[in-house]
């Protein structure tokens, strides 16, 4: 744990923040990563920046970006008989168009919630006469641990587990995004989990083509402001992509994890929510393992509507903060969420109101818990 | 049932009483006044490293008596047990429940035993109630906090919520750590002697988060509490980092945050370090007079935020 340790040293942070200050540069950047937006926020280091220095939260939470339909479908798979969905604990409380997964499960859907694929193999091979689907969603990290579990599905020859792929690809959002004309950001602090199993490379394009200046980052504080010097100075010299995570991360990614997850899944276009669809940034089951796909079911999905007035949307593109949304900590807190951003661990919206700097507009008193 | 009673469960207790079979304890009561506090409990796994259920089911409802600074005497003890649970489990259930009460100097007075089918419990569920006795002249209570009170716990935070996690084997973490599970009724005692303790709670669920926001809403104070100084084992960081979670909010079953006159911080704090369940005790903030419910933090970076109430159960990131 030493290792970590190094990172963490509030000297080490300080003299970062005065390399920063001495720099008397101005810049937007985007942090991509929900676990970046929630370090900076519990650190509190958005007030501690230069006040020409700004930083934004990006598409970064796979349970923010998932789209109103997917939900609705795995609601609707989690309603068939005899099935039991089993999905990680950020998506029960994820608003769908008319419903969430937690009050499908309360009206009698059969809904689990898992830490691990892999415990979902083991509920299909405990209940053999149930059909386990396991709701997939999450970037590059997650999506080998899921194809490895349908590999062992396989290799066990469970045929009772299958995968809602809702899993979506980091570097084709990004594309998305500094494609959009209104994109206003100097640079990206890229994410660390997900570089290190896609590795460094993959992000070559952004100064190529976009002369965007990018460095792929860790986790503590240090990190962070490491990145934002770099991509201050960069902002003078031109841009480049840098890997200030280098402890972690290698150009080529993990080759292990990259090949289990094309053996399984291919590229596809994916809607994002809040963007729009976007080529190739999710991931289908392939042909060959199309008997564990539960996207293919035949389902009854309700009626799209109108947007609820959440602006979860313009916060995932970095076009507003959190406290421009009219519902930001009134009417949409993480007990009551409106929209997906409020309602993960590491959702922009969340993490904004759960490490507020200042008092929101609901900062309640709240009453005593009797007991437990 | 019969035989599960005479075989089993008045032998394990049996040396606490519960022997005559009554239908209802009689029992004498000290002076002072009653505290009485009942809770259940629902543990996966049963047996973590550090405790079990039996120990929990103790510890908790003797920890809720301590927190209004009553004496513990007595405890039921309502067991919901699932078909076809091993029997050897349950012994260690109720062995272990029995040397958690010796440990509280609590006796289990009185109890009851149901066996639902499989699938419909976890192994087991206990609920334990318990009675205890608030000397004379005592008065802690959650709304007695005063501005310019120190804030003072007793330990490392977040030890049973990850290692009870942990244990659950979602996660493979290689990690030595053990819940802070114990009776605190003892260390109380010694806190009460040494100086004016105004008010007690334990952060059990929704962790030291929610017995702070608790303290400051119940006694119309503001408290401010510098993070760096709040005792954090490494290890426990490092789960929670890995998790995304955050420790402040991860639950404890053998820590309490007290709120203690100015002047007498310094004895209070001398007492608990002298106990063993106090060893690591510190000062992590004091009261002030700000707004009811406002509870602030002061990083290792000298920024500050507000915390918030725990919304539910913390949960992993998806990543």
């Amino acid at each position: 744990m030493r290792y970590i340790d190094e990172f963490r040293v509030p000297a080490a942070a300080r003299e970062l923040l005065r390399e920063i200050d001495a720099l008397d540069a101005r810049g937007t950047f985007m942090e991509v990563c929900g676990t970046h937006t929630m370090a900076i926020s519990r650190a509190g280091l958005r007030p501690l920046l230069a006040p020409g220095i700004d930083l934004i939260s990006g598409p970064g939470c796979p349970v923010c970006v998932t789209a109103d339909a997917d939900i609705d479908r795995a609601i609707a798979v989690s309603k068939k008989p005899g099935v039991i969905l089993t999905t990680f604990g950020d998506m029960m409380k994820v608003p769908g168009t008319e419903d969430s997964l937690a009050s499908a499960s309360a009206r009698g859907a059969r809904v689990r919630v898992v830490y691990s694929p892999l415990e979902s193999l083991a509920i299909a091979a405990e209940e053999p006469g149930s059909q386990v689907v396991f709701l997939g969603v999450g970037f590059e990290t997650t999506a080998p641990a899921v194809a490895g579990t349908m590999l062992e599905a396989r290799r066990q020859g469970i045929d009772n587990f299958q995968v809602l792929s809702f899993h979506k690809l980091v570097p084709p959002a990004l594309r998305a995004l500094v494609g959009l004309d209104d994109f206003d950001v100097d640079g990206f602090i890229l994410p660390g989990h997900v570089s290190v199993i896609i590795g460094s490379d993959a992000y070559a394009f952004l100064p190529v083509e976009f002369s965007m200046p990018c460095v792929v980052t860790g986790f503590e504080v240090t990190d962070i402001l490491q990145a934002i010097l770099r991509l201050l100075k960069m902002g003078a010299s031109g841009a480049s992509l840098e890997v200030e995570y280098a402890r972690a991360v290698r150009p080529e990614g993990n080759p292990r994890a990259l090949e289990v997850m094309s053996q399984v899944f291919e590229p596809c276009d994916a809607q994002w929510r809040g963007l729009f669809t976007i080529p190739g940034s999710g991931l289908a089951i392939r042909e060959e393992f199309a008997a564990m796909d539960a996207g293919t079911w035949e389902v009854e999905l309700p009626e799209p509507t109108r947007s609820k007035g959440c602006r979860c949307g313009e916060i995932l593109c970095g076009r507003i903060k959190p406290m421009d949304c009219p519902f930001f900590g009134g009417r949409c807190t993480p007990d009551n969420p409106v929209g997906p951003c409020m309602v993960s661990s590491e959702g922009t919206c969340a993490s904004y109101y759960l490490y507020s700097e200042s008092e929101g507009p609901d900062e309640r008193g709240e009453g005593a818990d009797i007991g437990r | 049932m019969q035989d599960l009673l005479r075989d089993m469960i008045f032998p394990a207790l049996g040396g606490q009483t519960l022997d005559a079979a009554e239908d209802a304890a009689i029992l004498e009561v000290p002076p002072g006044t009653l505290a009485f506090t009942t809770d259940s409990f629902v543990v996966k796994p049963l047996f973590f490293s550090g405790g079990d259920i039996g120990k929990l089911a103790v510890c908790g409802t003797v920890n809720d008596l301590a927190m209004v600074g009553a004496r513990p005497l007595y405890l039921t003890l309502g067991l919901i047990l699932e078909e076809g649970l091993p029997l050897d489990d349950l012994e260690r259930v109720l062995a272990s429940v029995a040397s958690a009460a010796r440990d509280a100097s609590v006796k289990v007075v009185a109890g009851d035993t149901k066996v639902v089918e499989k699938g419909k419990a976890d192994g087991v569920y206990i609920n334990t109630a318990g009675v205890g006795v608030i000397p004379d002249g005592t008065n802690v209570s959650i709304t007695r906090v005063a501005p310019g009170d120190a804030l003072l716990i007793n330990g490392y935070i977040g030890d049973h919520g990850m290692a009870v996690l942990k244990d659950r084997g979602d996660f493979a973490f290689e990690v030595a750590l053990d819940s802070d599970c114990a009776p605190l009724a003892g260390l109380v005692s010694d806190m009460l002697a040494a100086g004016r303790v105004h008010a007690l709670r334990d952060p059990t669920r929704g962790g030291l988060a929610a017995a702070l926001k608790e303290m400051s809403s119940c006694s119309g104070v503001s408290l401010e509490v510098d993070e760096p100084a709040v005792p954090l084992r490494e290890e426990v960081r490092a789960i929670c980092e890995v998790l995304g979670l955050d420790p402040l909010y991860v639950a404890n079953e053998g820590k309490l945050l007290a709120a203690v006159a100015p002047g007498d911080a310094a004895a209070v704090l001398g007492a608990m370090k002298a106990h063993p369940l106090g060893r690591d005790a510190a000062v992590i903030g004091s009261a002030g007079a700000g707004k009811a419910g406002r509870v602030s933090l002061t990083g290792a970076m000298g920024s500050s935020r507000l915390l918030r109430m725990p919304s539910g159960e913390q949960l992993p990131r998806i990543c």
